[in-house]
């Protein structure tokens, strides 16, 4: 066992991957610059000494030639790992993930395959409208594309290890306020924990409930899953019982460990950061109203941001983001329906 | 050498590159001393390249800027008590704290929203010189970027829309050496990444000294009478280096101690200071003067700014759509 954050959880996921197969390389901007920081949250830091700069390219700011290289090469057999810096770059980039890279295999009748990762910091951090969107739920729109977004260092090492053996493109969502890497960040939540140091992978689809309860079934992934254990633990001295469940991977999604809870709660409540209008709340809301509408005993609430752009100033950002506050006052409310 | 100017010109840019030093040396002290939220990445020994380029635009003109956008907005006239309060993330910010310290800006003065992605205040500046052109308006609009910037396909793009519609843009590429972490040597092959590359879409380039504000002035002049009179776009690469990290957080460990050296020892805000007493255009005491002038309305827009009231809580969810004025 070993004591790691989220950023050096999945670092070791990286080089443990690098070191089993020779065509697993990364890539990214200030990827690893010798006194730099590795990538923008030293997740890559030092694997240039480990591994060469062969197989740790430092690129240049160039989004669209990143994901396109990591189509090509992947569609050749590599396995490419690539960082992003920030995940609202990922637009910049949008025709090579969405328009090739999720559509390869399938034009091509399954003949072609592209075994490519792509690591995307998101969340809200004081850094303004352009440097703070969380867009899992964009993404989940896709076919063709897997979605992961893990928020313990557990899960962080395990899902980062399958995604580069993944077959398809895989996009990482890692929380800016979650990698508990040495850079400070305001409001972080340390994230620093015992982590096996032999090789495990965690499968996709897969959920993991976080906290048991009876009453209420609160879905939430990343930061916002944090922010509902803070609430389940106060809800519980209310004597409102909450079972917390972290999705871990969004496309492909467990829909069954959503359903087992809801026999026994009858109640749902989706918590995330991304905003309100179409974030993957409203998928796996709208799927559980299809398929098992006579679980509920209640409607269905979704706990998201507001549907605006990130705003600076703190008090603005608070307010926007779902804080433990208002999944509280939603679950008292959700309990007198 | 450069033509000696007069003196209240000479002075007026001295102003100026003096307030965005001390600026950025505040925000910094007050970064360090945790009391401003966010981020910065500062301007600080880029100061010449601002105020040489946008000394002479009209308020009627434009500048686009980017993630480091203190120095250009300061330039351009955006007040400073409004950026202060920017900076604290409050209502009476030019952004009204919605934008925050990569997105200072007000469209006032002809200063655009800056832009924290990197290329992406490109072919928005485009847009802008298109605008103008289409309203036969005889404006020019200068846009700043890094030299990591002209690796973005954004650049080729709109260098060449610039071109073929001979569009009223300056293109000036702020050359520190790096991009972040990463020297532009190991991701360019080109000497000059952005002067190098004009000639593959047929517009005229110049490389400058950007630590010295009256050869920068001096190719601003040249090329905004090109811009002005309908002859297109110019590319302007300065030679600069950032004094400081690229962001909050970074030491700066990746660079050679004898080039942090060389470039210190030629610092475009003392230099052109030592210029204007050796030709005797200002006395040290002028100098003085502007200095502690200076320094108290720093003192004054950071004790405004911390006492300024936050936004409203509700102000959160309006201007995502236009509501008129
Ligand atoms: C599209 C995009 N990619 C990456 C980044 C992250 N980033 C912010 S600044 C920066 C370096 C920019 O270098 P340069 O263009 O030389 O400007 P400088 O910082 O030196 O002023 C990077 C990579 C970004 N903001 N936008
Ligand atoms: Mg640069």
């Amino acid at each position: 066992m070993a004591l790691l954050s989220i950023a050096d959880a999945l670092k070791s996921a990286i080089a443990e991957e690098m070191r089993r197969d020779p065509l697993v390389f990364c890539l990214g901007e200030d990827e690893d610059i010798p006194g730099g920081m590795g990538g923008a949250f030293t997740v890559t830091k030092g694997l240039g000494d480990e591994f060469g700069y062969e197989r740790v390219l430092n690129t240049p700011i160039s989004e669209i030639m990143l994901a396109g290289v990591c189509v090509g090469s992947a569609m050749m057999g590599m396995r490419p790992v690539a960082d992003l810096q920030y995940g609202d770059f990922l637009f910049c980039m949008m025709d090579q993930l969405v328009n090739q890279a999720a559509k390869m295999c399938y034009m091509s009748g399954g003949k072609v395959h592209v075994p490519m990762v792509m690591r995307a910091p998101c969340g809200a951090s004081n850094r303004g409208a352009q440097h703070a969107q969380s867009l899992e739920g964009f993404f989940t729109h896709v076919p063709g594309l897997k979605v992961i977004c893990p928020s313990t260092a557990y899960d962080a090492k395990g899902l980062m290890k399958q995604a580069i053996r993944d077959d398809n493109p895989v996009l990482v969502f890692e929380h800016k306020l979650l990698y508990g890497s040495k850079r400070k960040e305001k409001d972080a939540i340390s994230t620093v924990t015992e982590v096996p140091e032999d090789d495990y992978v965690i499968e996709f689809g897969k959920a993991a409930i976080r906290r048991e309860g009876k009453d209420i079934t609160i879905v939430a992934n990343l930061l916002m899953n944090y922010k509902a254990l803070e609430a389940a633990q106060i809800l519980e001295q209310e004597g409102i019982s909450c079972e917390v469940i972290d999705p871990r991977t969004l496309v492909p999604f467990d829909y069954d460990t959503v359903v087992a809870s809801l026999e026994k709660t009858g109640r749902l409540m989706i918590v995330h950061e991304d905003n309100y209008n179409c974030g993957w709340g409203a998928q796996l809301g709208s799927w559980i109203a299809e398929h098992h509408i006579f679980l509920l005993d209640a409607p269905i609430v979704r706990v998201a941001a507001y549907d605006v752009p990130i705003p600076f100033s703190p008090v603005l950002e608070n307010y926007v983001i779902p804080s433990k506050e208002r999944i509280v006052e939603e679950a008292r409310k959700l309990m007198k329906v | 050498m450069s033509k000696l100017p007069d003196k209240e010109r000479a002075l007026g840019m001295y102003q100026r590159m003096s307030l965005i030093r001390k600026y950025e040396e505040r925000i910094y002290y007050l970064f360090l001393e945790g009391i401003m939220p966010g981020t910065i990445h500062q301007s600080t020994g880029q100061e010449a390249c601002a105020v040489g380029m946008l000394y002479d635009l009209r308020t009627d003109d434009h500048m686009a800027s980017t993630h480091r956008p203190a120095g250009h907005d300061l330039a351009k006239g955006v007040s400073l008590k409004s950026m202060m309060c920017e900076m604290f993330g409050k209502d009476e910010g030019c952004c009204r704290g919605k934008g925050g310290a990569m997105h200072t800006g007000d469209i006032e003065v002809g200063a655009l929203v800056a832009n924290a992605i990197v290329g992406g205040n490109l072919p928005i500046a485009a847009g802008v010189a298109l605008a103008y052109k289409m309203q036969k308006k005889d404006n020019v609009i200068v846009c700043f970027f890094g030299d990591g910037a002209t690796n973005e396909g954004a650049f080729h793009e709109s260098m060449n829309a610039a071109a073929i519609w001979k569009l009223p843009v300056i293109y000036v590429c702020e050359n520190n050496l790096y991009s972040a972490t990463t020297s532009i040597a190991i991701t360019c092959n080109m000497q000059n990444p952005a002067a190098d590359r004009a000639v593959a879409y047929a517009i005229p380039s110049e490389i400058v000294d950007g630590n010295d504000v009256l050869k920068v002035n001096e190719a601003a002049t040249r090329a905004i009478k090109r811009a002005r009179s309908g002859e297109g776009p110019t590319i302007i690469e300065l030679k600069t280096y950032r004094h400081g990290g690229h962001s909050r957080n970074d030491a700066c460990q990746y660079r050679p101690k004898d080039e942090e050296k060389h470039w210190f020892d030629h610092d475009p805000v003392k230099n052109f200071r030592d210029y204007l007493i050796t030709n005797k255009l200002a006395t040290e005491e002028e100098v003085e003067k502007i200095d502690n002038n200076i320094e108290a309305d720093i003192d004054e827009a950071v004790e405004y700014a911390q006492h300024a009231p936050f936004p409203q809580i509700e102000s959160a969810l309006t201007d995502v759509y236009w509501e008129g004025k």
